[in-house]
């Protein structure tokens, strides 16, 4: 699934008609929220309705992902997980994430993970990271479980807690895109966005996605299903580039023919990373169902 | 097992079920169910509620039910959270 994750939507919990439907919107992704989306009153509720979607619906294609409460500032974190997990999820989003939370949650979904004769570590899960402290420890929290599949970046909660403001141009979150980016990569693992919060604004989310694309990250959440195919639309690679990586790869294997260790393209060096880039784009326009030898410039 | 006191779960959105429980003076699960396909899977709805207070073990109940159009897996959800919540202290 690494790479695959352009476009991750959060739907609230506790909604029957969104836990039936959820699967029909094209996300890679849904993030089932027992947290901030539902009301404290309404957290044993969700809990048990959504254990019982789980267990009832296929949701195809898409990957299954559960954002529960904070496993030790939270009284609800600790059930979250002991009654969804056996349902059988793909990932767990663990808000507020530090070491010692991941850890914890790691030896959990170990402990179930046997008990329902699952493989063990194919729960995954997802820090996100929406704190000073998370920021600041990015690399330690990656590197607490070989679990984590990908880090989400929570701008709203993050910007309150450094006590800046939050702008429709994003600039206050520069540094933590890049931060998430450059650690994920290092990482191998997925940087995923935080979300676009107009859900009207299309201009702005595409700028926005734009923005997170050009600093690294591999894809973005959602909070509304219209959001998606906009998503979507930006990570696909442009029909340039992938005109430009097919070029690449068919004089590396003219270069290769002939014996040559280095080769040019239009009068540039191809040296490896350019390939390597080349490869990353062909693979991507795959996952977007370009075929060879298909021109959609 | 007896609950001990009332409690209710869901709402009335379409696509769910209202749930209110109480203890109950007469024996076994009384039901009174209300719903917009009564006609279509008015039986089936009862079932699923007698099946669930059924397995958590409750024998004396009084349940009453405002279906919206709830499926199986959100009317076995709210009558369980209904309960559970009958059974705290």
């Amino acid at each position: 699934m690494e790479g695959c994750r352009r476009s991750m939507l959060f739907m609230p919990g506790n909604n029957p008609g969104m836990l039936q439907s959820a699967g029909v919107f094209s996300a890679d992704s849904i993030i089932f929220d027992l947290e901030d989306g539902v009301s404290l009153q309404e957290k044993d509720s969700a809990r048990l309705l959504l254990r019982n979607a789980l267990q009832t619906f296929d949701y195809g294609g898409t990957e299954v992902v559960v954002r529960v409460n904070n496993l030790t500032g939270s009284p609800y974190g600790l059930a979250d997980v002991e009654v969804i997990a056996p349902a059988g999820v793909a990932a767990i989003m663990l808000p507020k994430a530090t070491e010692k939370e991941i850890i914890l949650l790691d030896k959990m979904l170990a402990e179930i993970e046997t008990k329902t004769e699952r493989t063990t570590g194919s729960t995954k899960i997802f820090p996100l990271i929406e704190t000073a402290y998370g920021l600041m420890h990015l690399k330690r929290i990656i590197s607490s479980s070989i679990r984590i599949a990908g880090v989400l970046l929570g701008a709203e909660d993050l910007t309150a807690d450094l006590g800046i403001k939050r702008t429709r141009d994003g600039e206050e979150i520069f540094m933590a895109r890049c931060q998430v980016a450059i650690a994920c990569r290092a990482a191998g693992i997925d940087a995923i966005d935080t979300p676009f919060a107009d859900v009207q604004d299309q201009e702005g989310l595409i700028k926005d996605t734009q923005k997170a694309k050009a600093l690294g990250l591999t894809g973005k959440a959602a909070i509304n299903p219209r959001q998606i195919g906009l998503i979507h639309e930006v990570f696909a690679p442009s029909p340039e580039e992938v005109l430009y990586a097919r070029e690449v790869i068919t004089a590396m294997q003219e270069a290769e023919k002939e014996g040559k260790g280095v080769f040019s393209l239009h009068n540039k060096m191809i040296d490896a990373p350019i390939i390597s880039r080349a490869q990353a784009v062909l693979a991507k326009a795959r996952q977007y169902g370009w075929k060879e030898g298909e021109n959609h410039a | 097992m007896d609950i001990k006191h009332p409690a209710k779960a869901g709402s009335l959105e379409s696509n769910d079920i209202y749930v209110m429980v109480e203890p109950s003076s007469e024996e076994g699960i009384v039901l009174e169910l209300d719903s917009i396909v009564m006609r279509q899977f008015g039986r089936h709805i009862e079932a699923a509620i007698k099946e669930t207070v059924t397995k958590l073990g409750i024998d004396n109940i009084r349940i009453v039910a405002k279906d919206r159009g709830a499926l199986d897996f959100t009317i076995k959800a709210r009558v369980e959270t209904a309960v559970k919540r009958a059974l705290e202290e």
